[in-house]
């Protein structure tokens, strides 16, 4: 049967997967399209694994639908593959092979001939600043050089749809950055991917996301639309003494949450009117601060504000 | 600056190691004062666990000096370990034993003296938010509340030191606010932190942060400081349609000194922003991209990270 989306199209439709008495994953419902970057993201536990795997047709849902590239996911795994690239948490590199040798064996598995692969490869080991690496031992490398040859290796039979499962946990800026170039890359190329992370800043290089709790999500929108659902707003206090600054914004009326960052203190406030009182009331303290202004809330401080805001969805 | 002489905890003068040719840490000095907190950061393999295994008493350094609690570490490193803690992202904790058990098991380790020993229990137990849970099994814990208590078992001897690596890796955002708070009161009654880390996010939150890479100490300062002075130009954010293919022209353009992706939206590191925002803009809409809007925005601390990374290697690679 084939399903009436279009080529490169994810669509997950009420996915449900329960282990014993454990929801792991509770009625997730998205869409991506060809050319765009879609975030699950959440913390340990939260189900972005297991969506992942029941995606790449290794684990079936206890409910719910799964369309990729037009194929009805749990009715013909294998006909899915075909266009689909799955890179797990820890990718199957062989340590013992050079970077070039696992390309190699990984596209003799997908039977892509060398004339196609070739040209790209070298293009994407230049992206990922590996080209002079070509013949170092997998096991050799770095921890983020092997995510981003796991992430080559994943494209050597040039796939419509990528699954990565949290690609860059332990990478470090630096090759963070130039994994997420090759993304960005590949977008251009209308590849559709779907890309969970732990680390809340992330986020903001999705270009549509959803905030996994428990299983559940909670919104799921652009980086910018999902901001403007930040209740009240966020100020920054920059002071000499923040440890200070905190004990004193901690009690003030309209603030609903305090963090010590290393600058200052960032304020969750219900308004952004309370700038001025606060700013008197800290002065009226006697505490010295540098400037006080409004500021952007990081995706960080929204999950933690709808978190707070709904306790209750928790249990549920 | 006398007073920080005084009460530094720990000071690190010209310390090197080496593994046979291989020069892991290349002359770093740094101190950290009492009830500081220091972030140490650097990409994988620049010398941070090095670091902090000698900082531990682990590894002899092969020349320079490294006390900690005014202690030297090649001297008396059992002394050593005796005032520090230590806590790794893997928390260390044992799954098949209770909460109380672990830390009656790691009091024991640490040399809590049995007088002390019920007291110490139950502060670590109340600070990891854990009262009435003491028999439960560990393995049952969610990772915020096993977080936590790892933690309360590294400072079960009161230590005056203690080394943090990656501690809040995976742990939700409540969870890791709640951790921070409890390091920032630690430092204020006085204890000093280092914790080492690559995620951008978790330096934030430190006093000051130490930047490493290849071994060496390439900045330090307070995270405000890194951000405004490390960058060597101004950022600016670009967004419009379809802007993936607009990075060739960009980086041509005068003034410009790094064009990267980011999301939706082009991060253009320029000379000076009030002068290359109209020009960039006036560029891109002549080449004939619609709806473009750049502004500036404040450097993160991962732009200044990437920008001081790359530039201590191409001046390494320039000096090589």
């Amino acid at each position: 049967m084939m399903a009436a989306t279009a080529a490169g199209v994810i669509e997950v439709c009420g996915l449900v997967k329960r282990f014993g008495a454990l929801t792991a994953v509770d009625n997730l419902n998205f869409t991506v399209q060809p050319g765009e970057i879609f975030g699950l993201v959440g913390p340990d536990g939260s189900g972005k694994t297991t969506a992942l795997r029941m995606l790449a047709s290794v684990m079936r849902p206890d409910a719910g639908s799964i369309v990729i590239d037009g194929v009805d996911v749990l009715a013909h795994p294998e006909r899915a593959k075909r266009h689909v690239s799955y890179m797990p948490q820890r990718f199957g590199l062989y340590e013992d092979l050079t970077v070039q040798e696992n390309i190699r064996f990984y596209a003799d598995l997908f039977e892509v001939p060398q004339s196609s692969w070739q040209a790209r490869v070298d293009r994407l080991l230049q992206a990922a600043d590996m080209a002079a690496f070509r013949k170092r031992l997998a096991g050799q490398l770095s921890g983020g050089m092997k995510q981003k040859l796991g992430l080559i290796c994943s494209l050597v039979h040039t796939p419509r749809v990528l699954l990565l499962d949290e690609p860059t946990t332990g990478v470090d800026p630096v090759s963070r950055r130039e994994f997420w170039q090759i993304l960005y890359s590949l977008r251009a190329e209308g590849v559709a991917m779907l890309i969970s992370t732990a680390y809340l800043d992330e986020a903001e290089r999705c270009d549509r996301l959803t905030l996994l709790h428990a299983g559940s999500m909670m919104y799921c929108d652009t980086p910018a639309g999902l901001k403007a659902r930040m209740p009240g707003a966020m100020l920054e206090v920059v002071a000499a003494d923040p440890r200070r600054a905190l004990a004193v914004l901690r009690d003030l009326p309209g603030v609903q949450g305090v963090l010590l960052v290393g600058v200052g203190v960032h304020v969750h406030v219900d308004a952004p009117q309370r700038l001025a009182p606060i700013g008197a009331a800290l002065a009226a303290a006697g505490v010295a601060i540098t400037t006080i202004a409004q500021v952007e809330p990081s995706i960080e401080d929204l999950f933690v504000a709808l978190l707070d805001q709904a306790p209750v969805e928790e249990g549920a | 600056m006398t007073a920080n002489a005084v009460a530094a905890q720990i000071v690190v003068d010209a310390l090197v190691k080496r593994f046979g040719d291989f020069v892991a840490v290349n002359g770093v000095s740094f101190e950290v004062a009492r009830g500081e907190v220091m972030g140490f950061i650097g990409p994988n393999g620049a010398g941070k666990s090095t670091l902090i295994r000698i900082l531990c008493g682990l590894l002899r350094p092969s020349a320079g000096r490294a006390l900690v609690a005014g202690i030297d570490v090649a001297q008396d490193p059992e002394g050593v370990r005796r005032r520090i803690g230590y806590m790794s992202q893997k928390f260390s904790l044992y799954n098949d034993m209770s909460v109380v058990e672990n830390l009656r098991f790691f009091g024991g380790v640490y040399g809590v003296s049995r007088v002390d020993m019920p007291d110490r229990l139950r502060f670590a137990v109340d600070m990891a938010g854990l009262t009435g849970r003491e028999d439960a099994l560990v393995a049952t814990l969610a990772g915020g509340w096993k977080q936590r208590l790892a933690l309360g078992a590294a400072i079960l001897h009161r230590p005056a030191i203690l080394f943090l690596d990656e501690p809040t890796s995976g742990v939700d955002p409540s969870s890791r606010r709640r951790f921070w708070e409890l390091i920032h009161a630690l430092a204020q009654d006085g204890v000093s932190v280092l914790v080492s880390t690559h995620y951008m996010d978790e330096a934030e939150y430190c006093d000051r942060i130490a930047l490493v890479n290849h071994g060496r100490l390439i900045a330090l300062g307070t995270p405000l400081e890194l951000k405004q002075r490390s960058l060597g130009g101004e950022l600016l954010a670009i967004e419009g349609e379809r802007l993936g293919d607009a990075m060739a022209s960009l980086q041509s353009a005068p003034g410009v000194r790094d064009v990267a992706m980011f999301g939706s939206a082009l991060h253009v590191l320029v000379d000076e922003a009030a002068l290359r925002l109209p020009e960039l803009e006036q560029r891109l809409t002549a080449a004939g991209w619609t709806n473009v809007r750049a502004r500036r925005i404040d450097p993160s601390l991962e732009d200044s990270f990437v920008h001081l990374v790359s530039s201590s290697a191409a001046q390494a690679g320039a000096a090589a």
